[in-house]
């Protein structure tokens, strides 16, 4: 009987993973290497300098990153800006104060405490959080195995997103809402790149969103590589700050706290195996 | 305690006598430490340990996030993110919190199976079950409502979905959805009695801890043999037990500071592992996220709630016995209900005349599939519900029901249990005597 069941379950098993290939759209994320992956993984400040830059450069000016204080660029474990060049950076953007102006409000530059403004696009998303809202690929099968094993996450996704863009496939009008993108999965799909069953021929979508880097669209002061895979991984970097600003100090809290309990563990194993010694010494000495 | 014979407390000091004399505090304290507790209990027990840390470290967090959380629809994200950002240490308080429920819940279900294996359900200890299963369930509800504080996408449209069971229910569903929510759709009203509820049944729990304890006290622990200690007397008694004060306290101890580094080790390194990412999404009304679903420790239950859509005969069949009032939503929401109920019943529908799995070779078996049934529906829980998943899911389900209203009854008839011990002593001695004299009956120490 039991091998009856186990059988069942090995067939239901190999049927489950046979519809999920069939399901086909999924998308392919590249594993990308971040320096701040795995336990003791902290920022590469020279990287997030240079994903500030591009946001700067080219992110902001349709998205925002509202939850972002300019003095946070000087804080630790980020992208560390000297204070001056932090100052420096917030009196260089305007922000919007409804206090100005007898209360009407007005524009001035930015002081430290302030935060990023949001975006002038209202349909482009707030992006200082995007790094941990789109972690959401917990595969294979919903295990959550990649994210575990490979550090797969939310950076992984912005910088195969960015890095996404190709060619149209020909099946699609020339006149179809949006740019191609391999990788982004929930935009608009023309019916003519569809097969007889409705399911999708190509990978990824149409995003609305125009590609938003190109080969040397930075000019590094480091001169630092500026191509596209380049860039669109220090940017992922850099949003993944955005996103966990404490990371470095929580990661260093871990493992504080981790080496505290195994030495506790340790302590309490071995005074735990003392205390119940003479007892169970008199069972084995019964026998 | 338990009324297994054992030592007083006998106030010595005058200071002692003074206190004992107007309130007995100190001697509750002393036999609630000192109660005499069957010395073969194995590792399963010190989930307990575990779970009272945890509502203490729940509720100690919870404490403090409350003092930066402003429960507004337009402000509540971005409290949420203050918190994680300009807080002191917000953000290790916050994700402490936020996993802390996945400990609770790893740690109740651990619990729950022990029980459920070990026949700790069984007379005497039907009250400690029946209690221990009003704190899963507000721990159920708990779990919920401070889900949706943050007010992520998930949080909102997670709402709208498990108060919608409660809309399914015929006639007065929509009336009682209205008055949970305090709206017709979630929002402000909700949030706000969320909130309040939210940091009110951890203290409704505490409440009820303390009766599982006194109820467990009353009967004495069960242990791995399922044999009770002997009464007869205070020497015999000692023979089988040994005070829950330093034997058990220092095991226990051990045992959560070992939980507790694989768990540090999650927060410190992966701490939205177990969550899901759309919550770092504010809510939007206006978008639905492509799948809903719920934390992890709901998914088997959330898997059972999905399994009975109304392409299965069962569901037609009540549809067309009830006139239509138990349609598939409905059907789903009683399963749901029921699956837990059914586990609250498990005193009375386990026919057999021995308490543990251990001395049961059939049993065993079937315990082992429903707990293999458990993890695949968590998993059919987590799929999308097409395919082959809702297929799963209703096997799962069946073998659910089916483990503890057939098989369970059935079980105690047909099956030929094995002899325990005589005695707790015997087992002890057997498990930790030379390898010579211990006979086939003995337990193994991966038990």
């Amino acid at each position: 009987m039991f091998r009856k069941l186990t059988l069942t379950a090995a067939t239901i098993l190999g049927l489950a993973s046979g519809s999920a290939y069939a399901a086909g759209s999924e998308v392919h994320v590249e594993d990308f290497d971040f320096s701040f992956e795995g336990a003791f993984g902290s920022y590469d400040t020279n990287q997030l300098q240079r994903g500030l830059q591009i946001y700067t450069e080219i992110c902001s000016s349709c998205h925002g990153l509202k939850y972002v204080s300019f003095r946070n660029l000087h804080d630790e474990g980020g992208p560390s800006l000297p204070e001056d060049q932090m100052r420096a950076y917030a009196d260089s953007i305007e922000v919007f104060d409804p206090a100005l102006f007898d209360g009407d409000g007005d524009y001035r530059p930015a002081t430290p405490a302030d935060r990023f403004p949001e975006g002038g696009d209202p349909n482009a998303p707030d992006l200082s959080l995007m790094a941990k809202a789109r972690a959401g690929f917990h595969g294979p099968y919903g295990t959550g195995i990649n994210q575990l094993m490979r550090g797969m996450g939310g950076p992984e996704y912005i910088a195969s997103l960015l890095d996404g863009y190709h060619e149209a496939p020909s099946c699609a009008p020339e006149d179809f809402d949006g740019h191609y993108n391999t990788v982004f999965a929930s935009g608009g799909y023309p019916d003519e790149c569809k097969d007889d069953h409705g399911a999708h021929m190509y990978p990824g979508s149409w995003i609305s969103m125009a590609p938003p880097l190109y080969d040397d669209a930075i000019e590094f002061a480091d001169g630092h590589a500026a191509d596209v895979e380049h860039m669109s991984q220090d940017v992922a970097a850099f949003l993944m700050w955005t996103a966990e600003p404490k990371m470095n100090a929580r990661k260093q809290a871990g493992l504080t706290g981790v080496i505290f309990l195994v030495v506790l563990s340790v302590l309490l194993y071995l005074t735990n195996k003392r205390l119940w010694a003479p007892h169970k010494k008199a069972a084995k000495n019964r026998d | 305690m338990g009324g297994i014979p054992h030592d007083h407390y006998e106030p010595k000091s005058g200071i002692e006598k003074w206190v004992d004399g107007r309130l007995p505090v100190i001697g509750l304290l002393y036999n609630t430490l000192m109660i005499p507790t069957p010395k073969n209990l194995n590792w399963m027990w010190i989930w307990g340990i575990v779970l009272t840390f945890t509502l203490a470290l729940q509720i100690a967090t919870g404490v403090v996030l409350v003092m930066h959380y402003t429960p507004h629809v337009d402000l509540a994200f971005a409290s949420v993110e203050h918190i994680m950002r300009n807080v002191n240490g917000g953000h290790m308080i916050r994700y402490f919190h936020m996993n802390g429920a996945s400990l609770f819940f790893v740690a109740v279900y651990a619990h729950m199976f022990r029980g459920l294996y070990y026949g700790s359900y069984k007379a005497p200890r039907e009250i400690t079950w029946i209690i221990g299963m009003l704190i899963f369930l507000m721990m159920m509800g708990t779990g919920f409502l401070g889900y949706v504080l943050p007010w992520g996408q998930m949080s909102f449209h997670g709402t709208a979905v498990i108060t919608g069971l409660f809309g399914a229910i015929p006639f007065i569903g929509e009336s009682i959805q209205t008055w949970l929510l305090g709206a017709s759709a979630v929002g402000q009203p909700a949030l706000n009695r969320f909130f309040s509820l939210h940091y009110l049944l951890p203290f409704v729990i505490a409440g009820l801890v303390i009766v599982h304890i006194w109820a467990f006290h009353t009967t004495g622990n069960n242990n791995p043999t399922g044999v009770e200690v002997r009464r007869g007397s205070k020497e015999e008694a000692e023979k089988d037990t040994l005070p829950f004060w330093p034997y058990f306290v220092i095991k226990d101890l051990f045992a959560l500071a070992v939980i507790l580094a694989v768990f540090v080790a999650i927060v410190g390194f992966m701490p939205n592992f177990l969550g899901h990412p759309d919550n770092y999404i504010e809510a939007n009304a206006l978008v639905t996220p492509a799948h809903i679903v719920p934390e992890w420790y709901f998914l088997p239950f959330y898997a059972i709630l999905r399994a009975f859509d109304n392409t299965v005969w069962v569901v037609m069949f009540a549809d067309w016995i009830s006139f239509g009032i138990i349609d598939a939503k409905f059907f789903g929401v009683l399963a749901m209900f029921g699956a837990i109920a059914v586990m609250a019943l498990v005193p009375w529908l386990d026919t057999s005349s021995v308490r543990s799995g251990r001395y049961r070779p059939m049993f065993k078996w079937w315990f082992a599939i429903l707990c293999v049934d458990f993890i695949v529906l968590m998993w059919a829980g987590a799929m999308p519900a097409e395919g082959i998943y809702p297929i799963i899911a209703l096997i799962g389900a069946t073998y659910w029901f089916a483990y503890f209203l057939v098989i369970l009854p059935l079980l105690g008839v047909i099956e030929k249990p094995t002899t325990p011990p005589a005695t707790i002593e015997d087992d002890f001695n057997a498990h930790y005597g030379s390898k010579a004299a211990t006979d086939s009956s003995a337990a193994s120490p991966a038990e």
